[in-house]
């Protein structure tokens, strides 16, 4: 659908509702990585949240309400793109929501074949393998985040563009495809096994040797560092984003500003 | 077998802070996990297979009348007798009748987790049979007067010491007196105890893997041969199968079994695969005199015609439930049912109500590594979410989550006053967390640390409106 006009496809950027609050420096390096690879990128204003607590906790229609929203805001772009897997996974769902209504089925449908989480966007559909200009010092293990692991079959392309991080070396940990268990609402519902799984993944981080944690979705990030941080433990944590677009020189989640 | 589905919440906690289980448990899985990857990663048909058995599955539960009274048309033709039995109290009148019938004194059995589920061995010895079980899982668990922890393992969570002190204090009775410690051992001392159990019971009991409909073949795999031995030596094999276990003839039969063993203990094969096909014929030099089965609905038919028709596929092979982050932290008693982890969470709100097993379907990340392993493709994430929506319609959860959900969905459809929340929520969890970027405490209440963690607090600025800023800065 790209005019022969433009640069590249126009992409609406979906921020996630967690980008938005807790780390726009995600957001921001979203976009530099989109840009770099030639996009033109808009944020439309219209946007929330993907509506995903509300389908995971049997609230159909609210979270058919902000699908429709979601779908309506994001209409015009070439693309959807969203540095999360879990909320592209929830787009892609998006078609379930609308079985009584083929209208909205078919305009679900349209959008959910144009939606991608960053990393899939830009190497799987872009080609964009040379387009990293990024340097990170450090032992890196990555985090399969649950949903764009097996929703989206998100694997091989983060690793594939951090190799192109220059000074970052890329460690495997243990059960690196285990749920970290933030679980959206799980983590609030049962705190002690989820605090369990969570311990689990610190440990398996730490016995790594990595000195970076990284990831592609933001609530398992949040979950991660915050066990990371209870313990003290001197593990940093980025979204994968962030140290992609160069922008992981502040400090990691959780970190505050005493380091 | 009595639910406590009700208490999930507490037995979870419980089993966390045991040491002994969470030992257990540590070994337990990673082994499961271990071989099951190394048997389908070197069989090169297997996504072919698991298609197969899929198609094979929804087509016979699309025609489960036609292949039922096709099966109880050839075990009568074999010289069995069918029963059916509509729910678990039924199951129960039919087995103790048959016993009764044949004056029985004593029963063993092979593990079965429908005869669990409709409570054979309790209806049994309240009847005033002697009943005993012949998986040493099973054995180990009914000595222990505990339920099944896992389906293929029953007692998984046992650890030797445990096990010998079991057998210390129960096979006493038989002239076992010494204190034994190594697995063989323990072993061979159970072997001997049961042996006499299989020489003198009256009834043998077993489950169905398999129902073959076009010959009335019973199919079970065992990796111990107390199968056969149960299904033989006694003069009446009464066998307890739920009614989707059919299967159309013995090809399709072989497709699942070829998935059964590799998803659920990594082996090939079973070590053992006894087929049955009726009670002993004339000039048979062994077999029972009597053989009956049992078909057991028990809310399958319900499920058959509602939108959890898929899990009816499932073969019992436990892989879901190996591979289940929330299963391998808090082991199966905290299920509270016969049928504990993924496939437990869907079936037991399903046979006992939403109610009684509230937490379950909740208690699930969502993290589709159960789909994953699934040989039979049951997408158990999406009937889980399918259970809470039911949940929500009935209006269940707590108050306060149901308010804030509430909440939540009314601003979010309301952009310029969701931003303005979100702003003022991002200031102010940034203002607590100081310069040390996180917090172990939540003004509203909010239990999510008592994990062992603390929150990373946001930055402090929303992303909409820095972007606001920077597009105006731009513009």
């Amino acid at each position: 659908m790209t005019t022969p006009d433009t640069q590249g496809p126009k992409v609406g950027l979906l921020v996630t509702c967690l980008v938005d609050a807790f780390r726009p420096n995600i957001g921001f390096a979203t976009v530099r990585l989109l840009e770099q690879a030639g996009c033109t990128v808009e944020v439309p204003q219209q946007q929330t949240c993907c509506g995903q607590p509300a389908y995971n906790s049997g609230d159909n229609i609210t979270a058919a309400e902000l699908a429709r929203s979601v779908i309506t805001a994001f209409e015009g772009y070439d693309y959807l793109v969203s540095p999360s897997g879990s909320c592209i996974g929830s787009v892609h769902k998006y078609p379930d929501l609308f079985q009584q209504s083929p209208e909205w089925e078919s305009r679900a449908r349209h959008l959910a074949d144009r939606s991608y989480e960053l990393f899939s966007f830009l190497t799987d559909v872009l080609g964009a393998n040379d387009t990293i200009r990024a340097r990170f010092e450090g032992k890196a293990t990555y985090h399969d985040s649950c949903s764009g692991l097996r929703q989206l079959g998100i694997k091989r392309q983060p690793r594939a563009l951090l190799q192109q991080v220059e000074g970052l070396k890329l460690v495997e940990m243990e059960d690196a495809e285990v749920c970290c268990g933030f679980g959206g609402t799980f983590c609030v519902k049962y705190p002690e096994i989820s605090g369990r799984m969570v311990d689990d993944k610190a440990q398996a981080a730490q016995a790594s040797g990595a000195d970076t944690l990284l990831g592609g979705d933001l609530g398992c990030l949040l979950n991660m560092a915050g066990r990371l941080k209870a313990a003290g433990s001197p593990v940093r944590v980025y979204h994968t984003a962030e140290v992609l677009a160069d922008m992981a020189h502040g400090p990691g989640l959780g970190d505050g500003e005493e380091r | 077998m009595e639910s406590h589905s009700h208490e999930f919440v507490q037995r979870a906690g419980a089993a966390l802070h045991n040491p002994t289980l969470q030992q257990a448990l540590g070994r337990a899985k990673d082994g499961f996990v271990l071989k099951r990857f190394n048997a389908v990663s070197a069989l090169s048909e297997y996504e072919a297979l698991r298609d197969r058995a899929v198609q094979i599955k929804n087509h016979t539960l699309e025609h489960l009348d036609h292949y039922l009274l096709r099966y109880e048309e050839a075990v009568r033709r074999n010289g069995g007798v069918v029963h059916w039995a509509a729910d678990a109290e039924e199951a129960r009148n039919i087995v103790r009748d048959i016993c009764r019938k044949a004056e029985a004194r004593s029963v063993i059995k092979g593990k079965s987790m429908v005869g669990e589920e409709v409570g054979v061995n309790e209806a049994l010895e309240e009847a005033g049979l002697e009943v005993v079980e012949t998986d040493l899982g099973e054995y180990i668990i009914q000595l222990a007067e505990e339920p099944p922890s896992h389906i293929i393992a029953p007692a998984i969570h046992k650890t030797r010491e445990e096990i010998s002190d079991l057998f210390h204090r129960f096979h006493a009775k038989y002239g076992y007196t010494q204190r034994l410690t190594e697995v063989p051992d323990l072993v061979n001392e159970a072997r001997q105890v049961l042996r006499q159990k299989y020489l003198s019971a009256d009834v043998g009991i077993t489950g169905a893997n398999f129902l073959v409909a076009e010959n009335g073949c019973n199919i079970i795999v065992t990796n111990e041969g107390n199968g056969d031995l149960t299904s033989t030596l006694p003069r009446v094999h009464i066998v307890t199968a739920g009614i989707e276990k059919v299967v159309p003839n013995m090809e399709d039969t072989t497709t699942l079994l070829r998935l059964l063993g590799r998803s659920a203990t990594g082996q090939d094969i079973t070590s053992y695969t006894t087929l049955f096909s009726g009670p002993r014929r004339e000039g048979d030099p062994d077999g029972p005199q009597e053989y009956h089965v049992v078909l057991i609905d028990n809310g399958r038919s319900t499920m058959l015609a509602d939108e959890f028709r898929e899990m009816l596929r499932c073969i019992r092979c436990g892989a879901c439930m190996n591979h289940c982050p929330v299963y391998g932290a808090i082991g199966g008693h905290a299920y509270g049912w016969v049928y504990p982890g993924p496939m437990g969470s869907v079936l037991t709100p399903l046979t006992l109500g939403l109610r009684e097993a509230k937490d379950l379907p909740n208690a699930c990340t969502l993290n589709g590594r159960c789909q994953e392993v699934c040989p039979v493709r049951i997408p158990l994430p999406d009937l889980l979410r399918n259970l809470r929506h039911r949940q929500f319609q009935a209006r269940m959860g707590t108050k306060r989550s149901r308010w804030g959900l509430a909440l939540w969905g009314w601003l979010a459809r309301r952009p310029a006053m969701y931003r303005l929340a979100t702003r003022v929520q991002a200031r102010l969890l940034a203002g607590m967390g100081g310069k040390r970027g996180h917090i172990s405490k939540l003004p509203l209440g909010g239990n999510w640390m008592a994990g062992g963690r603390v929150m990373p607090v946001p930055e402090g600025e929303t992303f909409m409106s820095a972007w606001k800023k920077r597009q105006g800065g731009r513009g």
